[in-house]
């Protein structure tokens, strides 16, 4: 039996805006100074949950991640991670949250099997535990087999599932992922997928950005279309829905926000 | 949850221990990173020097068996024994036949032509004898020709220049200099050996701390923000301090090292640089206590170079824009570090002593020829580690800047 939802991470009105280099302005051909990469957003996630971030390239996704995350901060706005501040907390904030993103690498010298220790003393988990940890996720994900090749010399699969691992050392309470299955083969992709829902069954909060609508449908409970910054709608996948299929559905909100689809 | 609750003590430590251990695992288990960094410099020097000294000492030594073509037009009689025992060969030739060897000294095929003027010996012999009207016209003069882009050329010169200036004083002393056996140059050794090491020494040792803490710190903080490898350390917990300090502190233990393996080449090779050395200049002219003081001043300076370098390389995009941008900085260190080869001593004011790298070289310097004082090397270290420490504080700013780790 599933145990009862709480709510762990409250996001209310998460604001970014970014200043445009000159170069930046001739790319996006505007001559504006400023971008607002995430205006007032907010949203919940709760336990046994997955939460969907959905919009396209550019929405704001990744900022809003990334300032969930304590690698950014927010120009006004505030988020509680499990009852702490993400301005005010980074650190404890940090220290309930696993990040994976393609963005955040692994040094290629070292080991996955070093490399696991080395980010369980960055997070202070005891020696038994980090043991008992490694043990179950490098059998769960094969890497038994390349705990001890170096990094550099691993396939992108390999090094996918090793960062998947290492993200999840500290046995976080929230898992954050941005674009999960972006750049996998499909038999990892159905690997990481399958994981994520046995941690939404272990009680966990996943929150994942996609613009992969297949993937909102079939994995998550909730979810939150964000177009130009905005969060447009935000329910359970039923209610966004509303007896369409996601992608019908989500067009006819972008067309309403952001004009006709060019 | 499997996070430990641990006091804010226990865990400050072991974030940066960590940081630490990964630092210096990463270095130590890369054969080739040790290789370069560490046993290269040294060897490099060595050979380096070493070639550069026998490179010298070619320029001014010829053959042992070579007999330098000398010609002569009027060669006095009573010169030839002092020549003969110079190892000089004369041939004697015509007025005629002089532009030929003025010719063939420009294309290096004969080394020396003396010209006497006509009646040479005679009036030499006259002013001798003390006759007024030979004292009132002009001298009896000789001329050398030579070339002084040919070494045998120059050294047989030099030794025709030598006997005649030798033979005038002889037969006519208005007074001597310095002639006699005594030691008329009252440094003692090892004085002189300090001069000679403190004018050389710290200029090559500021070049090799920061060319060694530059083949480290760019790699370490610029290469882990441009491969992306910084930000998964900084969604954990880890302090940004305490990363910034374990970066510091690992990367100038390795710095350090590399360091002192070029002080070791430049010691052993300096023999063969100089070609000779005054004696007693060696390595054992210092005694445990100047080395102790050199080490901490050293390191001191280490810091100092790592902090700086890597606020650059925090900067930086990539590797290579944290190399040209530290270009500058080093330029600066070398010619602070050239000043010392002018310096007789070391700087008596301490306020000197509050300004870095200038205050490293100057208490190089005062190690090298005995006069420094214990209150400026106190000073200097004092001021480098405070400059240190403020280097991490504003790194660690900058690893908690968004702008810095995310800059595209």
């Amino acid at each position: 039996m599933e145990k009862p939802q709480e709510e762990i991470l409250r996001a209310t009105g998460l604001s970014k805006t970014f200043r445009l280099s000159a170069k930046q302005q001739k790319i996006e051909r505007t001559k504006d100074r400023e971008r607002v990469a995430v205006d007032q957003l907010s949203f919940s996630a709760y336990s046994n949950e997955i939460y969907g971030l959905l919009g396209p390239n550019g929405a704001g996704k990744t900022t809003t991640l990334r300032m969930l995350a304590t690698l950014i901060k927010p120009d006004s706005g505030d988020a509680l991670v499990a009852g702490k501040s993400i301005v005010r907390e980074p650190e404890q904030v940090r220290a309930h949250i696993g990040f994976l993103t393609s963005e955040l690498k692994l040094e290629d010298f070292f080991t996955p099997n070093y490399l696991f220790d080395f980010f369980a003393s960055l997070h202070a988990v005891v020696p038994e535990r980090a043991a008992a940890q490694k043990k179950a996720l490098f059998e769960r994900f094969g890497i038994d087999e390349f705990a001890e090749v170096k990094v550099g010399n691993l396939s992108t699969g390999m090094k996918q599932k090793a960062s998947l691992v290492i993200s999840l050392v500290h046995d976080p309470d929230i898992i954050i992922f941005d674009e999960p299955t972006n750049g996998l083969d499909v038999i990892t992709a159905k690997v990481v997928t399958d994981y994520l829902y046995e941690l939404r069954g272990q009680g966990k909060t996943i929150i994942l950005s996609t613009h992969i609508f297949s993937l909102v449908e079939r994995l998550c409970d909730r979810v939150g279309i964000i177009i130009d910054g905005r969060m447009v709608a935000d329910g359970s996948l039923a209610a966004i829905c509303q007896g369409k299929c996601l992608e019908e559905r989500f067009f006819d909100l972008y067309v309403k926000e952001a004009g006709e689809v060019a | 949850m499997g996070i430990r609750k641990p006091t804010a003590n226990s865990k400050a430590q072991s974030g940066f221990m960590a940081v630490m251990k990964k630092e210096l695992k990463r270095f130590f288990t890369d054969r080739r990173m040790v290789l370069t960094t560490i046993l290269f410099p040294g060897l490099m020097i060595y050979l380096l020097y070493t070639v550069m000294g026998s490179a010298l000492s070619s320029f001014t030594t010829v053959d042992e068996g070579y007999v330098p073509q000398v010609y002569a037009v009027g060669l006095p009689g009573s010169l030839e024994p002092l020549t003969g025992s110079a190892g000089l060969e004369f041939q004697a030739i015509d007025e005629g036949q002089v532009d030929a060897i003025k010719e063939s000294i420009q294309n290096k095929e004969a080394d020396l032509l003396l010209v006497f003027s006509p009646g040479f010996a005679d009036l030499v012999a006259d002013r001798l004898a003390g006759k007024t009207d030979a004292l009132g016209t002009t001298p009896p003069s000789v001329e050398l020709y030579f070339n002084s882009t040919r070494t045998e050329s120059s050294n047989a010169y030099g030794t025709m220049a030598g006997i005649l200036g030798a033979y005038k004083d002889a037969s006519f002393p208005l007074f001597t200099v310095n002639a006699g056996d005594q030691t008329f140059d009252l440094a003692s050794e090892r004085d002189t050996a300090g001069f000679l090491f403190s004018s050389l020494l710290p200029m090559l040792m500021m070049l090799f701390l920061f060319s060694g803490s530059m083949a480290v710190a760019p790699e370490s903080i610029s290469g882990e923000k441009e491969r992306g490898t910084i930000a998964t350390m900084l969604v954990t917990p880890l302090k940004r301090w305490e990363l910034a300090l374990g970066k510091v502190v690992s990367i100038s233990c390795i710095a350090l090292l590399g360091g002192m393996s070029s002080f070791i080449g430049i010691m052993m090779s300096l023999p063969n640089l100089l070609g000779s050395l005054p004696e007693g200049a060696n390595a054992t002219l210092y005694s445990f206590g100047d080395y102790a003081l050199l080490l901490l001043v050293i390191l001191s300076t280490v810091l100092v170079f790592i902090g700086f370098i890597s606020i650059i390389s925090a900067w930086a995009k990539t590797v290579k824009e944290a190399g040209s941008l530290v270009m500058p900085l080093m330029i600066l260190v070398m010619l602070v570090g050239a000043m010392a080869m002018f310096s007789q001593s070391a700087q008596q004011g301490l306020l000197f002593y509050l300004i870095p790298v200038y205050n490293s070289v100057q208490c190089m310097v005062g190690i090298f020829s005995f006069t420094s004082a214990p209150l400026a090397v106190a000073v200097t270290i004092g001021v480098n580690l405070l400059v240190s420490a403020a280097c991490v504080f504003v790194l660690t700013k900058m690893l908690s800047s968004e702008k810095v780790i995310f800059a595209r």
